[in-house]
């Protein structure tokens, strides 16, 4: 090793991750300072982070990939794209989540920070170059997400659903660490770069690298929560409070997807015709059982986590195809995708009041009495998850089917579009309850007006990207070969 | 390639654009705003798409004409390709025209959500001229399915009491046979390195493997849609429960779609499939008249039975597609547009009944023709043309479908000549039973005749049934340079 060169200069690829730690601590300082019925003050200084962190992380879109930190951390055009993105959902997600939080007496500052917390470990996932930082930014991540999901205290629920999301998540983390260690025993590296370039010549040990890569995919599908190793969604996201599920189901899965590319297609890069097998049994597992058992659910937040298996099984057809083209299509399938959580649960929380919570489907039932312009916006964000045109879910589908089908994988492009016609019933069935069902109880519409707002800026966002998806499009494709 | 004036792109937005316009306007408690509206718009899309029939060039053979493209997705190569010959041409027309007709229809009828009832009419009259128009693959897909979502909507929402297994039934069936067709596209756009264009597909070779399994994905998309026998079950079920504009729409113009498909994808890209399996759809074809005419005959509920009469029919126009010479196709594609009108007109006719005594069985009614003479008499008009008399538009497909039927194989012919036996028998036993009579309960006896705006309706549509069986001359001019360049491409085998 050689001795640091310390310079200002290189920390200049990591500035957004600074300014967002600083911002954090600032803030963790601040809230003890506020009085109760202050509290959006702390809140105001939480979006203004995001969003002062999201036009850093901004500007540095288009700027070539820069390595820093003795290889350990890198910026380049993808992580810049997605980092944009983490930062806008988890703001997102903080606006749809303020009154239901305020009503629950949740809008503290742990909520803030944690929130804030968990974006800095996604943002170093996405930029992680080494196995280490990947690890790291890892565990910044699924602390706090325990954290978050448990703060809910005098909920047995939410409680359970903390205990189970650590237990399954540390697991998960242990094959992740057994499976880096093998891959370090058969490579001698733990650096992104230098494990492809080994694995890529003649590694140490050709199979120990497999032995471990079988870890690091287990670890991988737990925390995508791909099918067999899906058992933690729906509790968490049954259990968790509304605002909590929210955050976990939008914006981690775009470090997910960053993971996994550091990880499979990047690091093993030179092992794809093995992971590639894996993937495609993962791919065809969770979209069959998401899909098929989601119909059986009658609260929404439920169903919801299974139409995530099956989503992330989509994912997985991109990711498996190995190509350009294929990681670009993931990419924008889970950008979309995001965007579609956002809204879905956003919808979820704008009808919950005190003391209610719209999870069960039935919550639903009569929407269009009540709001037309709701019952639309969920009308768009439904049938986007279902993939039917003209929302942007049906082009995101299109992108991953013909990727998979480039790189050979015809039989599971079949599998997946007939899926899709069992995932169309119960995206239906939540259709079929907005508009052609009476209101059995009376709705209520919560939310302030920058919550009403946003939520239908987002669902036209659903539709306009289904309609002019090129920019988009572009955007990942451009982020993907310039940073493989 | 001259890109004049976007009419194309002004049938397919003008009607959308007026159905958000609609939907703003919407007020559950004074919906003349909504309903003027939406007249308006559906009058200008009509007129809109005038020029596409004044303008359209014989001489042009089967090439495409209004032409307009653009790049849509660049990545994949998807383009926003708009294009017309003479077989989607009078489609379009004949499907902005029944717009205009199913807004009129629902003036007092329709009371409740008038504003989303009429915004989803609009806007699904223009993704069907889209789907007509589009010569990309995806661009074609996007509008086929889009489509779904307001049809979805009319049948579950403003249909019967069986409103929502109807429509969940309808959506489903349509879906898994339009996602199949979304793989083979996927294929085919692999195989031409990277292409969406429907043209390019019609030119590229195919092994006879490939073409089978091609054929068979879009077979599966576009039966479902005809429908034919077997998959015709959720046709009967969405009919009876879909309101009357939506029986419309669904009978005039969306089994249409499927039986275009046919011609724009099944054919020209598989034809050595389309010959190897020209008997198995002539089977299924020949069923869908025969055994589908028998179910009618004994359907109790009038609009069941039309519907029926409907898949009958529509075995004619397949039937006639797969014969693969002249008459066949011309016939077939005659009796497309022919029987958007009389299906129209005798869904329309149902729907005057209904209003009135809010019941769809035969058995409420008896001797309606004491009551209400004006409509007895274009209800037996529309009876008669149904089932196949000369004069009438339904004459002139059937003839030169069983024509180009005899040409192929007698049996064929015989069988379905039948049709004029059944489609008589199912239709004209149901006018004695309804129109004919003595005056059967108190409320046939308190029926008033048709108002000014059924009456004209009606009118219309008669006019129109009149005048193509009389002199359908201007629809074969139109069809004909087309159907003869399409036959010539199917004969050539494009095996590889």
């Amino acid at each position: 090793m050689n001795t640091a060169t310390f310079s200002l200069a290189t920390l200049a690829p990591a500035i957004p991750e600074i300014a967002l730690l600083a911002f954090v601590s600032a803030l963790l300082v601040i809230d003890l300072f506020v009085a109760d019925r202050d509290r959006h003050v702390s809140f105001w200084l939480a979006i203004g982070s995001l969003l002062g962190t999201a036009l850093l992380a901004g500007s540095l879109v288009g700027h070539p990939s820069a390595v820093t930190f003795q290889g350990m951390f890198v910026a380049d055009p993808m992580s810049q794209v997605l980092k944009v993105s983490v930062l806008l959902s988890v703001a997102a997600t903080l606006v749809y989540s303020r009154v239901y939080l305020e009503v629950r007496e949740l809008l503290r500052g742990e909520f803030l920070s944690l929130s804030l917390f968990a974006t800095l470990g996604m943002m170093v996932m996405i930029s992680a170059h080494h196995f280490l930082t990947l690890y790291l930014g890892l565990e910044l991540l699924a602390l706090s997400l325990y954290a978050m999901v448990a703060l809910q205290r005098d909920s047995a629920r939410a409680t359970e659903a903390a205990m189970k999301y650590f237990v399954l998540g540390a697991l998960a983390s242990g094959m992740l660490l057994y499976g880096m260690s093998m891959v370090y025993g058969g490579t001698g590296s733990l650096d992104i770069a230098r494990v492809a370039a080994s694995l890529a010549g003649t590694p140490q040990s050709q199979t120990l690298a497999v032995f471990g890569l079988v870890f690091v995919v287990a670890g991988v599908a737990f925390k995508l929560g791909a099918v067999p190793f899906h058992m933690w969604v729906p509790d968490v996201y049954h259990g968790a409070s509304t605002p909590a599920t929210l955050f976990i189901g939008a914006a981690p899965k775009i470090a997910a997807f960053a993971f996994v590319m550091r990880l499979l297609a990047q690091a093993l890069g030179p092992l794809g015709a093995d992971w590639q097998q894996m993937l495609a049994i993962l791919a065809v597992a969770s979209i069959g059982l998401g899909n098929v058992v989601a119909i059986a659910q009658t609260n929404l937040k439920r169903m919801l986590a299974y139409s995530t298996i099956s989503h992330m099984g989509f994912l997985l057809l991109g990711i498996l195809a190995g190509t350009d083209n294929g990681y670009s299509s993931a990419m924008f399938y889970v950008l979309t995708y995001v965007l579609m959580t956002l809204g879905a649960f956003g919808m979820i929380l704008l009808l919950s009041r005190a003391g209610f919570e719209a999870e069960e489907l039935e919550d639903f039932r009569g929407l269009n009495r009540r709001s037309r312009w709701f019952a639309f916006v969920m009308l768009v964000i439904v049938f986007s998850l279902a993939g039917i045109p003209p929302a942007v879910g049906f082009l995101a589908k299109l992108a991953v089917l013909q990727a998979a089908w480039e790189s050979g994988f015809g039989w599971l492009v079949v599998f997946a579009v007939l899926m899709s016609v069992v995932g169309a019933f119960y995206y239906l069935r939540l259709v079929k309850l907005m508009y052609m069902d009476e209101p059995a109880g009376e709705i209520t519409i919560a939310g302030r007006g920058d919550m009403r707002f946003l939520l239908s800026v987002n669902a036209l966002a659903v539709l306009a990207l289904g309609i002019v998806p090129a920019p988009l499009m572009d955007l990942c494709a451009r982020a993907i070969t310039a940073s493989l | 390639m001259s890109q004049g004036f976007p009419i194309l792109s002004l049938v397919t937005w003008l009607p959308i654009a007026f159905g958000v316009a609609v939907l703003a306007l919407a007020s559950d408690r004074n919906p003349a705003p909504a309903r003027w509206t939406a007249l308006a718009g559906s009058i200008l899309g009509f007129v809109a798409g005038i020029p596409l029939w004044t303008g359209f060039s014989l001489a042009a053979g089967g090439a495409m004409q209004f032409e307009e493209l653009a790049p849509w997705i660049p990545l994949f190569n998807v383009n926003y390709h708009l294009g017309v010959d003479g077989i989607s041409m009078p489609l379009i027309l004949l499907n902005s025209f029944m717009t205009v007709l199913v807004v009129i229809a629902h003036w007092e009828v329709v009371t409740e959500k008038v504003g989303q009832y009429l915004a989803a009419f609009l806007i699904m009259s223009g993704l069907i001229n889209g789907t007509f128009a589009a010569l990309d693959a995806i661009l074609f897909y996007v509008f086929f399915e889009a489509m779904l979502i307001p049809m979805f909507l009319i049948i579950g929402v403003w249909g019967g009491p069986n409103r929502v297994y109807a429509a969940v039934k309808f959506f489903l069936y349509t879906l898994l046979g339009s996602l199949l067709m979304l793989a083979a596209f996927i294929y085919l756009y692999h195989q031409t390195n990277g292409s969406f264009e429907i043209l390019d597909y019609h030119k590229l070779p195919l092994t006879m493997t490939a073409q089978v399994l091609v054929f068979l994905a879009m077979f599966m998309s576009f039966a479902v849609k005809v429908p034919m026998w077997p998959v015709h079950t959720w046709l009967p079920d969405a009919h009876v429960e879909a309101p009357t504009g939506g029986s419309v729409i669904l009978a005039a113009i969306t089994l249409k779609i499927g039986a275009y498909g046919f011609l724009r994808f099944n054919m020209p890209i598989a034809p050595d499939a389309s010959h190897a399996l020209a008997g198995f759809m002539i089977t299924l074809s020949l069923v869908a008249v025969v055994y589908i005419g028998l179910v009618a005959l004994v359907q109790s509920d009038m609009k069941k039975l039309i519907a029926y009469s409907s898949i009958s029919h529509m075995g004619f126009v397949t039937l006639g597609f797969f014969l693969f010479n002249a008459e066949g196709v011309l016939g077939g594609l005659i009796q497309m547009v022919s029987h958007g009108f009389i299906s129209a007109a005798m869904f329309l006719c149902v729907g005057v009944l209904y209003d009135r005594v809010h019941s769809r069985q035969i058995s409420a009614y008896g001797g309606v023709a004491n009551t209400m003479p004006v409509f007895a008499a274009f209800f037996v008009l529309f009876a008669m043309a149904n089932s196949g008399l000369p004069a009438t538009s339904g004459f002139v497909g059937e003839f030169f479908v069983i024509m180009g039927a005899v040409k192929v194989n007698f049996w064929y012919a015989f069988l379905a000549a039948t049709t004029l036996i059944f489609g008589a028998a199912y239709t004209l036993w149901m006018v004695k039973r309804v129109v004919y009579g003595e005056v059967a309960n108190p409320d046939v006896a308190a029926l008033k005749d048709v108002n000014g705006r059924e009456l004209a309706f009606l009118a219309l549509l008669a006019a129109c049934v009149l005048a193509m069986g009389i002199y359908p001359k201007p629809f074969a001019d139109v069809m004909n340079p087309t159907i003869l360049e399409l036959l010539q491409h199917v004969t050539a085998s494009k095996l590889r």
